[in-house]
């Protein structure tokens, strides 16, 4: 069996300095660079969830004003959500789907790469459950994203029946008040949690960023990220849960 | 020690292959595992069996050409040790050892736990060499090599081409063999001038046969050598800085 | 049968300093553009056999290169640990290329051809350049240039190192250059592919008989010349360092076909290896000579004394070496510190469990240097020690005993390394030119690069030259047909034998025989047993053996019963040529022979020849002379004292 790589039919592929993306590891480039974007993301996301604790200042709600700012992001130069559009959105969403799209042609081309299984079980030294379950945890967190994004940001009926636009605070809570979607978003949230644990490690190796001094800060990196992220995260469902957010 | 074997058997690449299972009894401790498997083949043999096929030659964990997956692990359950070198006090009386043949759609097996590794060779014949030609050597004393930077390519070159690494990988990749060589010759002076036909040649005749990282580490854990993770951290630099900058 | 006819090496005349240049400057040339019009045949693809490949190929020529293994990568050559002596002189010790040549001949027991031996010391030197520039990761100074070690039986640090893999980079190096070749389309691999025979037409040689050790499918090819570079023959003692499958297949056919065998009977035996620890043992495993440096090797002073080493003081031990040979001490050649391992030991003052060892201490090293430089310096070793027998030579001594390692015999060959059939080479170990009758360490790598990346790419052209526009005989004639069939035949002989034996079973008892009666010590009635012994086992070979399976796939039992078959024969041919050879010289030590402090006593008056032998089908061997004069290095005793 032999891979074939024929011509580029995707002009873009064409231009030299994309061609790197038709190979495995031009693709693992482009996960890796992707990955950094979306760990950006989901920092920000995380410390931008933290007004909830907040609470309410002259009857607004501080994340519900956090959420109209991000909206209403270069008001002064631009129409409203044009930035947040431009510049977060949209870019948001390139890397998401090249994320993806490389983790499935990837994941293609190891299958292929081994199309007889061992026929006894394997014992693993070094791959641990999160580098194992890659695929598995990225599948959970696209599928949570599909809902959260239905849930919080669009607002379908048949998804959250009690939403209402702009009301961030509001929507939060009597979202997550159903005790289904509370587990599902703790769930989303360790599966989130497995894959930057291997993940923010893991881009570090993609890119060849190494270095006998600092290589052993790479996986601490990760995993500080990892928890920290998910802490972050996990402590709005908690605090619902407790009745500290309500 | 008395074992239970149970032992991949397969008599041609199309063949449908099958776990026989032969009992060894009176094993001694220092024995090598291939001892033990002598001893059975030779029982084989004059029962009128065909004696188990595996490759392996220098028995002294340096050729390369021995390798097969023992209760799971490629070179089994040492650590750092190549199957020749594995010896039976490894193992406990009444141990079931399951032996396979590394398993990968480009190594694909010969007979019984012997595998063609022949793309290995190919990817060598792509760039895993620096162009001496033989007469045009200078005076080896001319071009001075720092001597950490001689001891990180000796480590990169301890590779002995096992293929543990694309057993050992869930993705059946070949990073760490790759890696290895562009490591041990990149980081030379003398390599210098081919570094980047090198590492872009060697990583695509790579992906032709084998699958790709995802940064497991099972490579690293099964290499009999010990070979670091961090020489492919090293190639993929390389290549991404080839590609960046030959445009 | 003698044959009185001297026979004629070919050496160049003049100093000996300027007999390679000389030659260099008579030989003919082939001119690029006619080169490809050659295809060269070179059969295995250790040290010599790939810097040939790749030499010749760099040169134009069209090269077919053939190994049994799967990959250029896998010969014995990788396995070699110590290093590689040249006469670089960096250490400023008062090297030179004559002392190396001196040291070279000396060591050999002055059984070697000078000529050859002063070309091999001049070639050392581009050796070392040529491997650098391949990349080849030799331990350095922390000044960045290259560092060197000390080595058995010279008193100058001249080898260069990588680790204890010194081997292994070299043929990592070798095989590179080679599959560069590969890639620019001028050498043809044959990986998995066993040659079988030789063709030879009007006394010629002119293909090669292969057979695919996968699917079994038997074919010809046709070159303008055949070089061998496929190694020695220790594997006929069964258990040896060599790898498992090195065998004298290639080298005994061609022997069959008319090429005369010489000095079979100079085995290396090499003193610093692991003791077997039972009788399944299927290797001996070699732990580098390199460990003399700084370990001390010693024995109890009382026999069968029941203490652990680390428990006998200093006053209770015998430092043999040291004591016997103050000026060398422990680095002392190889067949003299195996004798003396072997004179302890026969004289039940061995060590270990089965009491067939002697202690290799680090205790005075790890004091002196630390723990960190030892590791630095031998960890490798220590850890492969460790591995094998479970103890940890950082606490307890290693326990080691001499094993079968190397043969200095091989096919006679001239100057120009070629054999007595024209048109067919041998290079390396295969052939028996520059060690003499014992090979110094260090030396093997650089005699098979020198061979393969200096030496034949040269002579070929010599050969070659005046056979221009000759095309290839074609694999369809005659004499290929006629060797394709009785390769077949042998193998259908194999497979229907109907025995009751294992070709394991066979190898295992010829082993022991000459191992018993053709190792380390000989004595004319011990060799006249083995060879009565060794024909009726060949015998029984021929009506006993059980190969199982078919010929059409891969049967490595089928493979196993050629070898050893033909190392049926060579054991006898051994035998005979240690019979007939009435001295002591290096590794071949006749009891019958000897100094009265036990050292080997040679006779220059009546043995100072190469004895080359010619197969005459089963009768007994012709011997041929080729006499020896040492011009340059006047034989003496050697002393290590």
């Amino acid at each position: 069996m032999l891979k074939n790589r024929g011509p580029a039919r995707n002009p873009l592929m064409r231009i030299p300095i994309l061609s790197v993306y038709r190979t495995d590891t031009g693709k693992k480039y482009a996960m890796a660079i992707s990955g950094v974007v979306l760990l950006g993301f989901i920092l920000g996301h995380m410390i931008g969830n933290l007004h909830v604790f907040e609470g309410a200042h002259g009857g607004e709600y501080r994340i519900d004003e956090y959420g109209e700012e991000l909206r209403e992001l270069g008001i002064q130069f631009f129409p409203r959500t044009l930035v947040l559009w431009a510049f977060i959105r949209i870019p948001l969403a390139v890397a998401f789907l090249i994320h993806i799209h490389s983790a499935y042609s990837l994941t293609r081309s190891n299958r292929a790469a081994r199309q007889t299984r061992y026929q006894s079980p394997r014992n693993y030294l070094a791959a641990d459950y999160a580098s194992r379950t890659m695929r598995w945890s990225g599948i959970i967190v696209l599928l949570f994203l599909a809902w959260h994004l239905a849930d919080l940001t669009i607002g379908v009926e048949a998804v959250n029946p009690d939403f209402v636009r702009g009301s961030v605070y509001h929507n939060l809570v009597s979202s997550l008040s159903r005790w289904p979607v509370w587990v599902l978003y703790v769930a989303a949230q360790l599966a989130l949690a497995f894959h930057v644990w291997h993940g923010a490690w893991s881009l570090f190796q993609s890119l060849g960023l190494n270095h006998p001094r600092f290589n052993q800060f790479r996986p601490l990196f990760a995993h500080t990220f990892a928890v920290v992220v998910t802490g972050g995260f996990l402590a709005v469902p908690v605090a619902i849960a407790l009745g500290i957010v309500a | 020690m008395d074992l239970t074997l149970r032992v991949w058997r397969q008599e041609s690449p199309e063949a449908e292959g099958r776990f026989e299972t032969y009992r060894a009894v009176d094993v001694q401790p220092d024995m090598s595992f291939l001892e033990m498997l002598d001893i059975l083949n030779e029982k084989l043999l004059t029962s009128g069996f065909e004696p188990i096929a595996f490759d392996h030659d220098c028995r002294e964990g340096i050729c390369g050409s021995c390798g097969v997956m023992i209760n799971g692990q490629a070179h089994g359950p040492q650590r750092n040790t190549a199957t020749c070198q594995l010896h039976m006090r490894e193992f406990s009386d009444g141990d079931t050892l399951v032996i396979e043949p590394w398993r990968a759609t480009n190594f694909p097996i010969i007979r019984d736990l012997v595998v063609d590794r022949s793309p290995f060779d190919r990817i060598i014949t792509a760039g895993g060499y620096i162009s001496a030609p033989t007469g045009s050597a200078p005076e080896a004393n001319l071009i001075p090599v720092p001597k950490e930077t001689s001891d990180a390519a000796m480590d990169a070159a301890a590779c002995i081409g096992c293929g543990a690494c694309v057993a050992a990988c869930p993705n059946g990749a070949a990073q760490l063999f790759t890696a290895a060589k562009v490591a041990h010759l990149n980081l030379l002076p003398q390599g210098g001038p081919e570094r980047r036909s090198r590492v872009e040649r060697m990583v695509e005749t790579m992906e032709e046969y084998f699958g790709s990282c995802t940064n497991h580490g099972e490579c690293e854990s099964a290499c009999p050598k010990g070979i670091s993770l961090d020489n492919i951290a090293l190639m993929n630099r390389e290549y991404l800085l080839s590609k960046i900058r030959s445009r | 049968m003698e044959n009185q006819n001297g026979l004629d090496a070919k050496v160049p005349t003049g100093a000996i300093n300027e007999r390679w240049e000389n030659h260099l400057a008579d030989i003919n040339l082939v001119s690029p553009a006619n080169k490809r019009r050659f295809t060269i045949i070179v059969v295995g693809t250790g040290l010599a056999g790939a810097s040939a490949a790749a030499t010749l190929g760099e040169l134009g020529y069209q090269v077919k290169a053939f190994t049994f293994h799967d990959s250029g990568r896998r010969a014995h050559s990788i396995a070699a640990q110590g290093g590689i002596n040249a006469a670089k002189n960096y250490p400023n010790d008062g090297d030179s290329i004559h002392r190396l040549f001196y040291d070279t001949v000396k060591g050999g027991d002055y059984r070697s051809r000078e000529s050859n031996v002063y070309r091999l010391a001049q070639l050392s030197v581009e050796i070392i350049d040529q491997c650098v520039a391949q990349g080849v990761p030799f331990a350095r100074e922390y000044g960045g240039l290259l560092s060197n070690r000390s080595f058995g039986g010279a008193q100058v640090s001249r080898t260069f190192y990588a680790r204890g893999q010194t081997g292994q980079q070299l043929l990592l190096g070798a095989y590179q250059a080679m599959m560069r070749q590969v890639d620019l389309g001028t050498v043809e691999l044959f990986t998995q592919t066993e040659m079988l025979d030789v063709v030879v037409k009007d006394g010629q040689a002119v293909g090669i008989i292969t057979r695919d050790l996968i699917d079994g499918t038997i074919d010809s090819h046709a070159g303008h010349a055949v070089v061998l570079a496929t190694g020695g023959y220790s594997n006929v003692y069964f258990l040896s360092t060599n790898a498992m499958k090195s065998n004298v297949t290639a080298v005994w056919r061609a022997h069959r076909q008319g090429a005369w065998f010489a000095n079979p009977c100079y085995t290396q035996i090499h003193p610093t290896c692991i003791p077997p620890s039972d009788e399944f043992q299927s290797k001996l495993t070699l732990m580098s000579e390199s460990l003399r440096n700084d370990g001390r090797i010693w024995v109890p002073s009382r026999s069968g004394d029941p203490r652990p080493a680390e428990e006998i003081p200093d006053a209770d031990r015998d430092y043999y070496l040291e004591r016997r040979y103050p000026a060398f001490g422990n680095l002392v050649p190889r067949d003299v510190a195996s004798r003396a391992a072997k004179l302890e030991v026969d004289g039940g003052k061995g060590v270990g469990p089965l009491q067939n060892g002697v202690y290799l201490d680090f205790a005075d090293a790890l004091g002196r240097l630390g723990e960190d430089t030892v590791r630095e310096r031998y960890g490798n070793l220590f850890d492969m020690y460790q591995r094998i027998t479970g103890e940890d030579p950082y606490l307890t001594p290693m326990r080691i005993y001499p094993a079968m390692h190397y043969t200095m015999g091989g096919l006679w060959v001239d100057y120009n390394l070629m054999t007595t059939i024209p048109g067919l080479y041998a290079l390396g170990e295969a052939n028996f030119s520059d060690h003499g009758a014992n090979r110094l360490g260090a030396s093997a790598l650089m005699q098979g690069l020198a061979d393969g990346y200096f030496v034949i790419p040269y002579t070929l052209g010599g050969y070659l030259a005046p056979r221009l526009g000759e095309k290839t005989v074609p694999t369809t004639d005659p004499v290929f047909e006629e060797t394709r069939s009785r390769v077949r035949w042998r193998i259908e002989g194999y497979l229907t034998g109907g025995g009751t034996r294992s070709p394991d079973w066979f190898h295992r008892e010829l082993g022991k025989t000459l191992w018993e009666h053709c190792g380390m010590e000989r004595n004319a009635d011990g060799l006249r047993q083995a060879i009565s012994a060794i024909e009726s086992l060949k015998e029984e070979f021929d009506h006993d053996l059980l190969v199982p399976g078919d010929g059409h796939s891969l049967n490595q039992s089928l493979e196993k019963a050629g070898r050893v078959d033909d190392f049926l024969e060579l054991g006898r041919l051994m035998c005979i040529d240690a019979l007939h050879r009435e001295e002591s010289c290096g590794g071949h030590f006749r009891i019958e022979h000897q100094t009265e402090d036990g050292e080997a006593e040679r006779d220059d008056d009546n043995f100072s020849y190469v004895a080359a032998w010619g197969w005459t089908n089963g009768e007994e061997p012709i011997l041929n002379k080729e006499p020896l004069e040492f011009e340059y290095v006047r034989p003496s005793r050697r002393s290590y004292k």
